[in-house]
């Protein structure tokens, strides 16, 4: 038996299907992973019926099994999201992403005047509340929050 | 601590603080001594200042050691646009310790990362002030005696000054009790008075300073920046409210010492500078002590 959502956003035969996206970050996490340039097929779908969150984004996408580095950077935007691998239209894994205690790299500090902004270095974070989504910068100490969080 | 660079004041623990703070009553006695006559200290100031940058390199200059560096980039190769990166490289291969002020927050912190050798944060910005900080733990136990159990009050601008911040974390590992006086606009911003909170601590909020003179052993006064305020009205409103008096200071308890981390405008009167309490010129003497036990400490010497 396939779900209803399978029948609004097709099924993959081999890929990766990103459940469990805020409906608004959909756009983001398709940015995010540079998805704009793939060449294989990308399926996605938003405001779709959620039993646990009531509404909900997904993505699929043919032929792509993601990096450890990748899946952080989803975790920061979605940080509920499930990842699934399919293969040969079974799942094969299927893993909640968690964000990491640590992000390297990935967000902008939304501090003009750190120095992250002005001189080449690859910024740096502690997660100090995982539930809000709140990054401490390593550099200047300023908290970066969901609302002010740009993703490089 | 030897090696160790100091960049934010929780990178020592209170033991590592209170451990500089009694070298520093050392020095007290006898600043003077050969310590540093082999050493070569650089003060790279990327942003004017008088007090710390000359503090420092009196600090340096009566343990004899040799003093590097300069005090505005004018004439420097940062004009030439020269990375913080190189600039810290290279002059780390000239020295054995860099002080170093920035106006970009979270600079002295990557300069402790591509430097070799141990860098001491003279300010970042409106982040930290390290020794600053250990300077007013100084002349606070220094006046009281001890640094637990005190009623200490922060007035005017606790939201932007980070004097107030690293102060304030600094004490809540003491047994202190806050009263925070400051206009609404400029209270102690949350993320500070979180690390009273969770040690249990007793605080109080006013906008009258006049409510807390009696009660409090310390009384630290800080600048109310106009920039600060969108409404100038606002600014007007206020702005006197917060200016110390000496007619102000009759009923006071008898070990009140009045501090400021300085420059001051004129949040403090100078017909205040004459009476015992005022603290705030023997506050900046005892800033050569501490930096003459944080320079010998983290080079090993003490």
């Amino acid at each position: 038996m396939t779900t209803r959502k399978e029948f609004i956003v097709s099924a993959i035969e081999n890929g990766t299907v990103i459940d469990h996206i805020p409906s608004k970050n959909v756009f983001q996490v398709i940015k995010i992973l540079n998805l704009e340039e793939s060449d294989d097929m990308v399926l996605f779908g938003t405001n779709l019926e959620s039993k646990k969150y009531g509404k909900k984004g997904i993505v699929k996408v043919k032929n792509k099994f993601f990096k450890n580095s990748e899946i952080n950077k989803i975790a920061l935007v979605a940080p509920k999201a499930t990842l699934i691998v399919i293969k040969d239209y079974q799942i094969t894994s299927k893993q909640v992403v968690e964000l990491p205690d640590d992000v390297q790299g990935i967000v902008k500090c939304f501090n003009p005047n750190c120095i992250t902004n002005h001189e080449k270095v690859e910024t740096k974070f502690n997660l100090v509340d995982k539930e809000e989504v709140k990054l401490r910068c390593h550099y200047c100490e300023k908290i970066t929050d969901k609302k002010n969080m740009v993703v490089r | 601590m030897k090696n160790r660079s100091l960049i934010s004041i929780n990178d020592y623990t209170k033991e590592q603080q209170l451990r500089i703070l009694d070298i520093a009553e050392d020095f007290e006695k006898n600043p003077r001594q050969r310590l540093l006559e082999n050493y070569v200290v650089a003060t790279l100031f990327f942003e004017p200042s008088t007090r710390t940058r000359l503090s420092f390199e009196s600090a340096a200059s009566y343990l004899g050691g040799k003093i590097i560096g300069f005090s505005d980039t004018s004439n420097t190769s940062v004009q030439k646009g020269e990375s913080l990166r190189d600039t810290i490289k290279t002059v780390a291969n000239y020295s054995d310790v860099i002080v170093m002020r920035h106006p970009k927050e979270g600079s002295a912190r990557f300069a402790s990362e591509v430097s070799h050798v141990p860098v001491i944060n003279a300010g970042d910005g409106a982040n930290q002030h390290p020794t600053q900080c250990l300077l007013d733990l100084y002349s606070i136990r220094k006046t009281q005696g001890k640094l637990d159990g005190l009623n200490i009050a922060f007035v005017g601008d606790l939201k932007y000054g980070r004097t107030v911040h690293s102060l304030v974390q600094a004490l809540s590992q003491f047994n202190c009790k806050f009263s925070l006086v400051s206009p609404l606009e400029l209270k102690l911003p949350s993320s500070v008075k979180i690390h009273i909170k969770e040690n249990n601590l007793e605080y109080f909020q006013t906008t009258n300073i006049e409510e807390v003179i009696p009660n409090v052993d310390i009384l630290y006064m800080t600048r109310i920046q106009k920039e600060r305020f969108s409404d100038p009205m606002d600014y007007e409103k206020i702005k006197n409210s917060y200016i110390l008096k000496n007619d102000m200071l009759q009923n006071t308890k008898s070990n009140l010492r009045i501090m400021h981390p300085l420059p001051r405008v004129n949040e403090i009167n100078e017909d205040v500078d004459d009476n015992k309490s005022a603290y705030y010129f023997q506050q900046a003497l005892n800033g050569v002590y501490v930096r003459q036990a944080l320079l010998t400490s983290i080079l090993g010497l003490k």
